[in-house]
Parts: structure tokens; sequence; C-alpha cells
């Protein structure tokens, strides 16, 4: 038991890599939110009327709106006058090529293991990193541009792309949808932009990567995804953050178009600050991610690793509009110490012949809850839908929980919904099995967690499923004996 | 006048508080129905289903003369293999002695008014009411805020009540609308067996709505089975909560079965307050036309080693709906938990729907807890494998739809009731049994 306790702590010490502070001079927006704020960003970003109208627009309905609190996390109130809404490395020029970015910038990225170097072609990534509030630089924009790919910030798609833009962006989250996402509107501040014309199948993973800087901000970036008819693309997130006492707040809105037979297959790896071992500290991460199956075959996948933040309030989410359209999720989310994650997802099934596939495996440690909740939604016309779910939680503890809230609603009689989930720990057994074997327990529940999480981790590309599957030791090291 | 603000006045009237054991339970529930009002959609366990309709209309809250119900009317209603059993008629939610037969005996019946202030008073104060730690909602508190009409059960202890104790519900709406809040506390003893079957008739063609509660408390090594019939007519609708605690290593066992035609909400929470207890509910419910039927379940696993074990299936034809709510709590110290749930439905018509939510929350690491759910059609192979052996469409749906029936039926244990049960569903299935 004494051994088991100090191996806990010493993860806990010892867990978070990515919490270092970059020193950057950052140019700031003074906290608070108000109208001003709002049409500062704007004017910052250089944004046409229409953008600054559709921010305030957003801002106005925020203002109306309540927190929602019915989901199954308990926290602070975020006070939102604190807030820093706008802060943005200080850059003397624009750049033009990688070499000119600030020298800190990229040490920061090196230390997070992201290459900005187009020469590391090796890891064929094409990655757009959006450090505190703004993108600052993309990698193999040419190559892409070759295909007919956009693939750049937000803000250089709104002066670049402004009909694109107009046209898709709320058109999946409106500005109404909820209290976060309203908030999005109004205060983004960058995030990523990609079209795929039709027929083009993109030759390499795209990626985004987030980080939070500096203190007393919040990042609130907005990512935007076409994929035109018979396109395909590969898209990958990731997130770190310094540790900080303080919580952050991170209120991301993504919203996915497949137009006719598109495939978008979007992954996420999600390694917020959590938090320190007594629950001070760490992201709030209330994201709004919403794809819509536009034209008939489309398809969206969702895959998210979520470890880190204090709280998680996330339901990546499909509407599958046209006939035959397919939606999937697959998740797995771990919580240690008082982390607690509400988290799932939404498939809204209103053409005919669509189909959907959830899998979410959710692993408790410490004193941390970990919630699924979702909704399988057949409409009236969606005949011959099909869904099936599982969510399969494993408590690692005594004193975590897992909870499952699946809503469930069917008006369509051809319809066939399948919904099941377990609960439960490692075995004796199985880790008897192992020692047996000449296995530490340690590595035996690795291993089985592994194993656990193996048909989620299956969807991840390559590089990523490496990266999670070690995220995933590092968060739950030692919490079992 | 709003039928809520109706009733409240009628609270008014009764006799003041402290008058009898009853009254300061009655005052606080009635303030909880001021501050909570009658559950909105926008109340996460009423989500699909309203009742707030019965509250803008008018319905008469009052005892309609007990000789109003003739032995003819009771006749009518009465439930198959009565001659061998108890029966306790209620009427518009008052209990009628007169009409009401006790064969078994040392069987305590007793107005819970006088219960409070007897021998019984200590477990009436313990136990009454206990059902509003589950149920946030006005309604349960306009239940429990009327609660001096009630009545009280008690099996003593060891006692083997062989006759099944039947349970009528009878409305009389012959006049005008009615509401109808029958209540019951019943006490089940160390070592005592008993069977409870319930049934709901409303009587007339106006329009009746029932608010039923019965807490049933078991001790230790006993053995409760509780039958609830629900046949009642589209004009008539109901909320019936039926909140069992076990507080001994125990059994129970629950059958819900709903043929209604109208609107019917099932509230059943089982509290498993000590270790070793067992758990078993099953529901079926087969919906036509408008009707509409909500199952709530709970069963909270308090204490550890204790098992449950729920399966709900449902059919649901024209543009019925069906509600499925089922929660499974495991606390903190309740280590070795078995609970298993599972809800199947089967979409028969193009109108009907069905929302379910099969919901766990676990607290505990040590424990096996699944459920699952399933809604979809009936099995075009096997309707193919009949039809081409020569059995008609109809004849080969009914078949499978009271195959899956069966599992249901077959956990009704009382042979008149579950042969009764049987026969209504064929015939809405059109299914000949012979």
């Amino acid at each position: 038991m004494n051994n088991e306790l100090s191996a806990i702590e010493k993860t806990v010490l010892s867990d978070y890599k990515y919490g270092f502070v970059t020193e950057i001079e950052a140019d700031e927006a003074p906290p608070g939110l108000n109208e001003d704020i709002v049409r500062f960003i704007s004017a910052k970003k250089n944004e046409p009327e229409w953008m600054l109208e559709w921010r305030l627009k957003a801002y106005n309905h925020w203002l109306k709106m309540e927190e929602p609190n019915w989901a199954n996390v308990k926290y602070e109130k975020v006070n939102y006058q604190e807030i820093k809404y706008y802060s943005a490395p200080k850059q003397k020029k624009k750049v033009n090529s990688l070499d000119e970015i600030d020298p800190e910038l990229r040490k920061t990225f090196e230390k997070l293991g992201i290459s900005l170097d187009e020469q590391k072609r090796l890891s064929g990534v094409a990655i757009d990193a959006v450090i505190d509030s703004v993108s600052i630089g993309t990698t193999f924009k040419e190559q892409l541009a070759e295909l007919g790919i956009i693939f750049c910030s937000i803000s250089e798609a709104i002066q670049e792309h402004p009909e694109l833009v107009k046209k898709y962006i709320g058109s999946v989250v409106p500005i109404t949808d909820n209290y976060f996402s309203a908030l999005n509107s109004a205060v983004f501040s960058d995030g990523s932009f990609c079209y795929i014309p039709k027929g083009v199948r993109c030759p390499m993973e795209l990626s985004t990567y987030f980080r939070i800087n500096a203190e007393g901000t919040g990042q609130f970036e907005r990512t935007l995804l076409i994929a035109d008819e018979g396109s395909y693309v590969s898209y990958l997130e990731g997130c770190t953050a310094p540790i900080r006492d303080e919580n952050q707040l991170h209120a991301a809105v993504v919203e996915l178009i497949a137009m006719q037979d598109a495939e978008i297959k979007y992954s996420t790896v999600q390694n917020w600050y959590p938090g320190d071992k007594d629950g001070k500290g760490g992201i709030y991460n209330f994201v709004t991610k919403r794809g819509i199956c536009q034209g008939a075959h489309a398809k969206i996948s969702w895959t998210q690793v979520e470890t880190g933040s204090s709280i998680t309030w996330k339901y990546p989410s499909v509407i599958l509009k046209g006939d035959y359209s397919q939606g999937e999720f697959y998740s797995v989310a771990v919580t240690n110490n008082h982390q607690q994650a509400d988290t799932g997802t939404k498939m809204m099934h209103l053409g005919k012949n669509t189909r959907s596939r959830i899998v979410s495996k959710g692993i408790s440690a410490g004193v941390s809850n970990n919630s699924y909740r979702g909704l399988v939604h057949v409409g009236k016309n969606a005949a011959n839908a099909r869904n099936f779910s599982q969510c399969d939680s494993l408590l690692l503890g005594d004193k975590c929980g897992a909870h499952t809230f699946p809503y469930i609603e069917v008006k369509n009689n051809t319809a066939v919904v399948e919904h099941e989930a377990t609960t439960s720990k490692i075995g004796e057994d199985q880790i008897f099995y192992c020692n047996q074997r000449g296995i530490d327990t340690e590595t035996a529940v690795a291993l089985i967690i592994n194993g656990f999480a193996k048909e989620v981790m299956n969807q991840l590309p390559m590089e990523f499923a490496v990266e999670a599957q070690k995220l995933l030791a590092i968060s739950l090291e030692g919490s079992v004996g | 006048m709003n039928n809520l603000e109706y009733i409240k006045e009628r609270f008014n009237q009764l006799p003041a508080v402290g008058e009898n054991g009853l009254g300061v339970i009655r005052q606080k529930a009635f303030d909880a129905l001021n501050t909570m009002g009658i559950p909105t959609t926008r109340h996460e366990e009423w989500k699909y289903t309203r009742i707030g309709s019965f509250f803008n209309k008018e319905f008469k809250y009052t005892a309609a003369h007990p000789t109003a119900i003739t032995a003819t009317d009771l006749s009518a209603v009465r439930l198959p293999g009565y001659e061998q059993a108890n029966e306790l008629v209620y009427i518009n939610g008052r209990y009628a002695p007169e009409l009401s037969v006790l064969r078994s005996k040392g069987l305590t019946v007793q107005p819970l008014q006088e219960a409070a202030k007897n021998e019984y008073k200590d477990l009436v104060s313990k136990h009454l009411g206990h059902s509003s730690d589950y149920l946030k909602d006005g309604i349960n508190a306009l239940s429990t805020a009327f609660v001096q009409d009630g009545v009280f059960v008690h099996i003593k202890k060891g006692q083997i009540v062989e006759h099944p104790i039947y349970i009528y519900n009878i409305t009389d709406a012959r006049e005008a609308n009615v509401l109808a809040q029958p209540r019951t506390l019943v006490y089940v003893s160390e070592n005592a067996q008993v069977k409870f079957v319930e049934t709901f008739n409303t009587l007339g063609t106006q329009e009746s709505f029932t608010n039923r509660v019965i807490e049933i408390i078991v001790e230790k090594d006993a053995i409760t089975e509780y039958y609830k019939l629900q046949t009642d007519a589209s004009h008539a609708s109901q909320v019936a909560t039926t909140h069992i605690r076990q507080i001994g290593k125990c059994v129970t066992h629950t059958v819900t079965v709903s043929l209604n035609e109208g609107l019917v909400r099932n509230n059943l929470n089982i509290v498993l307050d000590e270790q070793y207890c067992e758990a078993h509910l099953y529901g079926i419910y087969l919906q036509q036309g408008q009707s509409h039927i909500d199952n709530h379940t709970v069963v909270d696993h308090a204490q550890p080693h204790c098992e449950s074990n729920e399966l709900y299936k449902g059919m649901l034809d024209d543009q019925s709906t069906g509600v499925f709510n089922g929660k499974i709590f495991v606390r903190k110290d309740a280590q070795k938990t078995n609970a298993y749930q599972s809800n199947k439905n089967v979409l028969l018509a193009e109108g009907a729907s069905v929302n379910t939510k099969p919901q766990l929350e676990i607290f505990a690491d040590d424990v096996k807890c699944s459920h699952g759910c399933t809604i979809g059609r009936l099995d075009e192979e096997s309707l193919f494998y009949m039809r081409s052996r020569g059995i008609t469409e109809a004849t080969a749906k009914s078949l499978l739809l009271h195959g899956f029936a069966m599992d249901i039926l077959e956990q009704i244990k009382l042979d008149p009731i579950r042969e009764y049960v049987d026969k209504l569903i064929s015939e809405r299935l059109e299914f000949d049994i012979a």
C-alpha cells in the first residue's frame, strides 16, 4: 500500500512535461469583455465589416444567455471579466518564411516535439501552429496549394477567401447554439481554415497545434474545415498549456462540412494542463465540435484521446443529413486526480440509410469523475438508420466515479439502434496472469489499459497513436497497485 | 381557476397541521409543492412526458360517496383468482373498507392517520415519504401533502401470506373529471412473504388522473413480489410510484405490465440499503393508438454485495410513444455489486417512437455493471422463415411478438395473473394461445 502511494506521488509530481512557460513578449488586449474588446480584436485582425457585425451579433446574444449547469461537473464559475481575450506573440513584421519566426517560439515548438521545419519532410505532416490566440505559421502551404487545397489560419482565410468563410462559418454551429459557442463567435482570435476542392484526396495529414502560453488568457480558436464533393482529408489536433495555478478557459469551436462522397477524419489528442494533484489550476476545456454530412455518402469520423484539462466538456457531433452518410465517434477519456470529464457525442440521423458508430472508453483514477453523455437521435424520415454504441468504463481506485448518460430518441420504426455499456475494474486474475509470466504489475496495468483502449487507438494515424499510447501510460502511471 | 390552485385550496381546508401525527410531513410536502410546482418538460426527469395539461383542466378532488360504487361495479373489474385473494379497494384514491376483503388472518390494514398514532407510529414516521428523497418533483410532493387518506399495511414477523393481496384502484369518473391520489405504506417484517397485485380502473367516460404512491419496506429474510397491471382506458392517465426499500438482506421481485391506452408514468425506485440484497425488476409495455408509457426506474446500490437484475421490453404500435429511463447508482461503499439492466424495444408502426436512456452512475470500483438497450423492428429473416412454411404474415408477426413478451410473462409467478396477462397481450397481438 505504501509503495502504491509513493508511486502515485512520484508520477503526479513528474507528470506534466509540457508545463513550461515561454518568455515571449506578447501583444495583449486588457482583461475584460465588452463591445470594445470585440471591436478591438476585429480591428487587430483587419477584418471586413461583415465579420465584425457577425461577432457583435454573437456578443449581444451571449449577453442574454446563461452559463449552462446541466453537465456532471463541478467547478468555480469563470469570471469573464478577468480574462484577456487577445494575446499574440509580438512580431515586428509579417513573416514570409518560417526562418523569420521568433527563435523563442521555435524553441517552444521544438520542446513540444513539433517540427515547424519544412526540411523535416519525413514527418509528412502539414502543421498550422496556434499559440495563445494567433496562428504563427503553417507548413507545406505551397505543395498543398498546387492541389488547390487551402490550408491557412482563419484570419488569413477571412482576408483571402471571404466568400468561403462567409458561406460556411456558423453554418454548423450557429452563434446562438450555446453559451460557449456564442462567446467563441464573438471573440475568436484565430484558428485554422481548410478547404479541400472537389475530388482531391489530401496527400498528407493536416495538423493544428494549439498552445496557451500567456498568463490569464483564454484561448478561443475556431476551426473551419470544408471537404468538397468526393474529397478526403485527415486532420489532427493537439493541445498543451503551461502549469499555472489559476484555471484558464479554452472555448473552441470546430465546424466540419462534408459534401457528397467526401470524407473527413478528425483526430484530437488533448493534453491541456490538468491541474495539480489537489485539483488546483488546469484548463477548463469547453469545446463545441460539430460536423455535418451535407451530401449523400459523406462520412465524418471523430477520434479523440482526452487526457488533459481539469474540466472537459465536449461533445463532437455529426449531423447525418445526406442519405447513406456515416458518422463515427471513437473516444478514450482518461481522468486522474481531481479531473472531471463530461464528454460524448451526438449523432443526428436525418437522411435515409444513415449509419453511425460510437465507441467510448472511459478510464477514471484518483478522485476523478468521468461521464459519457451521448445522444442518438433518429428523425421521422431517417428510414433504415443504424446505430451501434458501446461505452465501457474502467475504474482504477475506489474513490473515482464513472457515469453514463446515453439518450436515445427514435422516431422511425425502420431504425435499428443498439447501445451497450459495461463498468469494471482490472481483474486480479488478469494481473496474476501477467505476473506469472514475469511482467510486473505496473507494466501489466499499462498493458491491460492499452488493450482496453485499443479499439480507439487503432483509429488514430500512426504518429499520433504512438504519442497517445505514451500519454495514456503517463497519465495513469502509478495509479494502480 | 387553475386546477393546482384548486388543489392548494383543498389542502388549506384540511385540518390544521399538528392535529394528527402526519401534520409535519404534510406541511413539508405542501411547501415543496409550492416551490417546485408541477414538473414541465424542462425538468430533466420529465423531458419526454407532459403532465402539465392535467393541471390546466378542472379535476375534482373529492371522495365519491363510497356507496356509489356497488358490488356489481366491483365485480366487473375483479382480477381472476380473487376468490383466493385478499382484496383492498380504493375508490377515488380513498380506502373503502366495506368493499375490501381480508382473507388472511393476522394481516393489518388500517388508515395511516391511525397508524401514525398507535403502536406503528415509529415505523410510519421513519419510513413514510422516503420516496421524496428520490423524486424531486412537485407531483410526489402533491401525494404526500394529502397523505392523511393513505393506508398502512403491516405484515408481521414470520407471516407467510398465502393469499395474494389484490389492490384495486377504482376511479369513479361517471359525473366529473376526477383526481385520485391513493397512497399506501407497506411494512414487510422479518421472514415474512407476501405478493401484491395492483390494478387501475376508471368507471364512466369523464377523465381521470391518478397520482399513486406506494412505499414498501422489506426487512431481512423476507420475500416480496409486486405486480402492477395497467390496462386503463384512454381517458385515464396516471403517475404511479412504487418505492421499495430493502433494509435487511431480502429479495424483491417486481413486474410492471403496461397495456394502458392513456398516459402512464411509472416511477419504480429500489433502494438496496443492506448487504446481500437482491432485486429483480421486469416490465412489459404494449402500446397502441395515442398512448404514452414512461418507465423511470432507479436502483440504488447503497450497500456492498447486492445484486440487481432489470429487464424491460416494449412493443410500440400506431402513434404511441415509449420512454424508458433506467438509473443504476452504485455508491462508494457498495463494492462487489452486480447490476444488470436491459431495455429492448420493437417499433411496429411508422408513427411510433421511443426515447430511452439507460444511465449508470458508479462510485465503487469492484463492481460488475452492464446495461444495454436495443431499438429495432421484427427480424425479416424470422418472418421469411415462417412465411415460407405457409404461415400468414399476420400470424408470423404475432407469433414473434408473443415470443418477445414471453421472457417477461414467465416472471409473473402467480398462475391466474400470468394467464390473465397472457390473454390480454395475446388479444392485443391477435395471437391465438391455443
